[in-house]
């Protein structure tokens, strides 16, 4: 077998070293009844040949979304991703490396995290950042169970405007968390005001901005509201690109800022591997989750870094510990450094500007039509519009027709059934734009 | 004393410094690097070519637009290429040379998974496309399901975990549901003190008070304590095996039936999972809740600290309760329940799908190995375990008497009186081109160094590094505590301050600093 | 009157307050402690109750209040400067002052010679 080194040879020269007579002898702990003699009912060895063919014939099953007129957003975004940094995140030294835990050969990985810490924090608006999570669905869960310890609460609340599924997840986390968990109500029109639920027991506020639906809010007022009953805000992205465009969380008085990353260095991936990001103030560092690297001196005195804080964490802390995470999403927080670093502030912010005028564009060919109407008063680079067809229906179609038009609410709110989320990128083109406007218009006529 | 150990023994601080000292603080191949933020005129590059912005009438964005700078840096693509790469030399890696971290199996990635998760097919399709459209996305989860059945011998899979501890969280929400749906509310969650970190953790996060379980002199649970332990208050056991000593619980039947007497679940950390996959199934051993770490076992790359993977197989009575989403078969079509609806299922913890990627490297190495070659990886990796302990056993002192599984735990008492701790004698293997194995851990050991070569590590690349052990052993015995105090000297950096790190933590770069 | 408790913590009583602080044993034993969190003020505890943080680069450690009472203060400097534990344990470095509710709680602690003995022991 290509990725197992030893011969039959070595195998017997090692027993005779070791003194037995076959390698049964080290699975003689294991119970007699619980012993597999045989082989598994699974296929034997195969080529690399043979599993590539495997790939990607499953592979061609799939609609690709970079070869078709894409919409779709809701949590995942399609963008460019320079070729480089796929080249970059590829090299062995920092595919095959371990969690930087022996800090004098593991410099490079803890530099990029440094960098990675640094960019998050400006583009948030924060003091600080943590060396990333598992994602912003999870990530949004760890920031309201921060928020509790901060508090000393056990009462979130929950914007309409945040994605349906981050709502899923810490509703799940409350109940066997022992918090409790307000969800206010959908809130497709972006006019929710949360500052009815602001009260001496609640822990947090957290809102989606731009939220699940697309609104763009400022949340200063809120934070200020909140802050006056010790109530702490969480503003949550699943946009990172927005936060070149608009005001950042920070700015708006934010607590803790947690989102997803995948947006930059990443790609779709189904679903997963995405990255989490995750920011706070300096004085909350202590209760913040996760892996944090900090800046330190060697015994030569020169300038180095090290995980620090890790008194925080599972295997010091054990039960006490602020979260049980201990793999995080380090490649993919490389790669969105990476990427970050390509763009630079002007790159970052000519991005977003691209993304937002692609959205305003595509809105306004879309709008046009009769039985589309725009919910939004104002977006990013997605909006939601209600069409006179379930929209569930419609976005079947079109698969049908190869665009993949965008996401109906109805898979997340069964009795949102007219609502369709649109998104836009820089990787749309106008003339997917006009494809899409068509066949949509087609079919609603 | 061989010419080269002599000549480091003479090694002062600075010495080298001053008489070779370069202009640049370069050393030839070993180049110095600064941060992105501190590069000439980082505010102001750029590395990517945009198209102008369509242009439009006005912004939709509500009058809150982003005003003044973020505080990004930038480079060029030339000089992004080169900071990285800088940056990646002063790591060290799998690719590089042998990695022995006991409890992490860090065995050879596969550029093979590499290829087929960039397929345009995996990489490139939206978790919320429709189903219909993304049929071979949803084949290789449900494969990857059926292989992960076949191997640890219990009906059902929980897709969705994103790494070994989220795994956990998994299975103990599962154990918690199912007793609540019984109106069966327990409170203790009995965990070994060998245990890992993430264990305890879990059962806090999930609402359970933990209580502590002794380890027998074998490094094992120490059966006598559990029994005593066990009441109709306690809702699992969280065991991993074989354990963080590097054993099998021998015991482990016994402890299946004890749990069962009382209606308590056993939940497997399957961390170690390496040691038995394709010789033992799980849920032969009356296991009920076990994680896999995809990126250990199926080795999907590490990545310097993830991304990971970390499905949880479950036994029948538990199924029901797996959060979604669920890959479900519908004739010739597959599906996805991404709602709790009329299920038990406890709910969601991930958005989407879980770690998609991670799957088709997993399954992707699994395809590759087959039924007989996982067999052969169990086989391989435990084989070389106990060819580095009957190596060493004479030099080193080894925890515990007899064979191991795939990894081999030794103690500090070989240091006794040397002045020489586990931490030097660790740092000291940098120097000799080695990453440390796992130090101070498991806690049950006093110094504890816990080796896990793997399967694909070579007998030549064993030999290697035995040899260089049994000299670091010698060279501590002989009293060479300098040697060790100052390593490591050729590493990119020596041992760094952590103290200093922890009591002024400085987790961003700013233009002050 | 200086007392010590099985968990390494020491008070000096003085009137009906009492400073507590952590001895000399357990700040070696923890090593460079790296952070410490001290209650406020008006916090009210009951013996054994967690009261303080104590942390060093490889370990953390609850406090416990030694006796019952209110805390009349925290010891901000070890904020700024935790090392002050290492240093002077027993002296700059104590954690809290306390109000104590119940004298008799007292009677139960170790005197110096007494915990001289029972570190000994460890």
């Amino acid at each position: 077998m290509r990725y197992l080194p030893l011969t039959d040879n070595d195998r017997q020269e090692m027993l005779d070293k070791i003194g037995v007579s076959s390698v049964d002898a080290f699975f003689e702990n294991v119970p007699q009844e619980a012993r597999v003699d045989g082989l598994f009912d699974l296929p034997n060895k195969q080529s690399e040949m043979a599993v590539e063919k495997y790939f990607q014939a499953q592979s061609a099953r799939n609609i690709v979304a970079g070869q078709v007129p894409f919409f779709i957003g809701a949590g995942a975004y399609r963008h460019h991703v320079p070729s480089t940094v796929d080249y970059l995140i590829q090299r062995g030294e920092f595919l095959t490396s371990y969690t930087p835990y022996q800090p004098e050969i593991t410099q490079g990985t803890l530099m990029a995290l440094f960098e990675f810490q640094t960019q998050v924090a400006a583009i948030t608006g924060m003091e600080v950042a943590n060396a990333s999570l598992y994602d912003g669905s999870t990530g949004c869960n760890e920031a309201v169970m921060m928020a509790n310890r901060v508090t000393r609460r056990k009462k979130a609340v929950l914007s309409g405007g945040l994605h349906p599924q981050y709502r899923d997840i810490v509703e799940c986390q409350g109940r066997f968390s022992d918090f409790d968990v307000v969800l206010s109500d959908v809130d497709a029109e972006g006019v929710e005001d949360l500052t009815q639920y602001i009260a001496d027991d609640v822990s947090c506020l957290v809102v989606q901005n731009p939220s699940f639906f697309g609104h763009v809010r400022d949340l200063s007022k809120l934070a200020e509201a909140a802050h006056e009953k010790g109530v702490l805000l969480v503003v949550v992205f699943s946009e990172v690109v927005s936060l070149g465009a608009i005001k950042s969380p920070g700015e708006m008085g934010a607590d803790i800022v947690v989102g997803e990353g995948q947006s930059i260095g990443n790609s779709l991936n189904f679903g997963g591997p995405y990255l989490g990001l995750f920011a706070t103030k300096q004085k909350y560092i202590r209760q913040m989750p996760g892996r944090v690297c900090g800046e330190t001196k060697d015994k030569d005195g020169k300038r180095g870094f090290v995980l620090t804080l890790s008194t925080r964490e599972q295997h010091i802390r054990r039960e006490k510990a602020t979260s049980n995470i201990c793999t995080n999403a380090g490649l993919c927080a490389t790669a969105f450094t990476i990427h970050m670093t390509l763009l630079g502030e002007k790159g970052f912010k000519q991005l977003a500007k691209i993304n937002h005028a692609k959205a305003v564009q595509l809105s306004e060919k879309l709008t046009k039509l009769e039985g589309v109407e725009l919910v939004n008063e104002t977006f990013f680079n997605e909006f939601t519009i209600r069409l006179s067809k379930p929209a569930a229906e419609v976005v079947d179609m079109l698969a049908d027709q190869e665009i993949l038009a965008g996401v109906p609410v109805s898979r997340f709110y069964d009795d949102q059934k007219d609502l369709l989320l649109v998104a836009a990128t820089e990787t749309c083109s106008e003339q997917d734009m006009d494809k899409f406007v068509t066949a949509l218009g087609g079919l609603l006529s | 004393m061989s010419s080269w150990s002599q000549s480091l023994s003479n090694f002062e601080e600075g010495a080298v410094a001053n008489d070779f000292a370069t202009f640049t603080g370069n050393k030839a191949l070993e180049l110095e690097e600064s941060l992105i933020f501190e590069k000439p005129d980082a505010f102001n590059q750029t590395g990517v070519d945009f198209d102008d912005a369509p242009e439009i009438s006005g912004d939709k964005l509500g009058g809150i637009n982003r005003e003044g700078q973020i505080g990004l840096a930038g480079l060029s693509e030339p000089e992004t290429i080169r900071h990285y790469t800088r940056l990646s030399r002063m790591n060290y890696a799998i690719d590089m040379g042998f990695y022995p971290l006991g409890s992490c199996t860090m065995k050879h990635n596969p550029r093979l998974n590499e290829r087929v998760a960039r397929l345009p097919g995996m990489a490139d399709v939206h978790p919320l496309q429709p189903v219909k459209t993304a049929q071979g996305a949803l084949q290789v989860i449900y494969d990857l399901h059926e292989w992960l059945v076949e191997l640890t011998g219990l009906p059902a899979i929980a897709m969705s975990p994103a790494a070994g501890a989220h795994g956990e969280l998994c299975g103990m929400m599962a154990i918690r549901s199912a007793l609540e749906a019984k109106g069966d509310k327990r409170e203790i969650v009995l965990v070994p003190e060998s245990a890992h970190g993430t264990n305890p953790a879990t059962a806090a996060l999930c609402g359970y008070k933990i209580q502590s379980i002794p380890c027998d002199e074998f490094g094992r649970v120490e059966l006598g304590a559990f029994k005593e332990a066990l009441n109709d208050r306690v809702a699992a056991l969280m065991l991993t095996n074989p354990n963080t000593c590097g054993l099998f619980e021998t015991d482990i039947l016994e402890i299946s039936k004890e749990l069962k007497k009382v209606g308590a679940f056993f939940y497997c950390d399957g961390a170690n999972f390496n040691a038995i996959v394709g010789r033992v199934r799980p849920g032969d051993l009356g296991i009920d809740c076990m994680h896999m770490n995809l990126h250990k076992t199926f080795s999907t790359p590490h990545g310097g600290g993830g991304p990971g993977s970390g499905p949880v197989t479950l036994s029948a009575e538990l199924a029901p309760y797996a959060p979604v989403p669920i890959v479900v078969k519908n004739g010739d079509q597959l599906d996805l329940i991404e709602h709790v609806g009329e299920t038990k299922s406890f709910g969601r913890m991930k958005g989407f799908h879980g770690q998609m990627g991670m799957f088709v490297r997993a399954l992707s190495y699994m395809m590759s190995h087959g039924a007989d070659g996982l067999r052969q990886v169990a086989e391989d990796a435990v084989l070389n375990a106990n060819y580095v302990l009957a190596s060493l056993k004479d030099v080193m002192s080894p925890a515990y008497e007899g064979s191991c599984m795939h990894e081999c735990l030794f103690d500090d008492k070989f240091l006794k009186d040397t002045g020489v701790s586990t931490l030097d004698f660790s740092k000291a293997m940098i120097d000799e081109g080695y990453h440390p194995m796992t130090m101070y851990f498991p806690l049950v050991v006093h110094g504890a160094m816990l080796i896990e070569p793997t399967e694909t590590e070579s007998k030549e690349k064993l030999d290697e590094f035995i040899a260089a052990m049994r000299h670091l052993a010698e060279k501590a015995k002989a009293g060479e505590t300098d040697f060790f105090a100052q390593a490591p000297v050729y590493s990119p950096r020596r041992r760094l301050d952590e103290t200093l790190a922890a009591r002024q933590p400085v987790l961003r770069w700013s233009k002050d600093s | 009157m200086l007392k010590f408790s099985k968990d390494h913590e020491w008070v000096e009583v003085d009137g009906d307050v009492a400073t507590v602080g952590i001895t000399q044993y357990a700040a070696d034993a923890l090593g460079d402690v790296v952070f410490v969190e001290v209650p406020e003020a008006g916090a009210t505890f009951s013996q054994g109750d967690d009261a303080a943080v104590v942390e060093s680069v490889k370990a953390a450690s609850e406090v416990y209040a030694p006796l019952s009472g209110e805390v009349t203060e925290g010891n901000q400097v070890l904020a700024d400067n935790p090392g002050m534990v290492n240093e002077d344990p027993l002296g700059e470095g104590w954690f809290f002052k306390l109000k104590v509710s119940d004298a008799a709680e007292l009677e139960e602690m170790m005197d110096e010679d007494a915990y001289n003995e029972f570190i000994a022991d460890l």
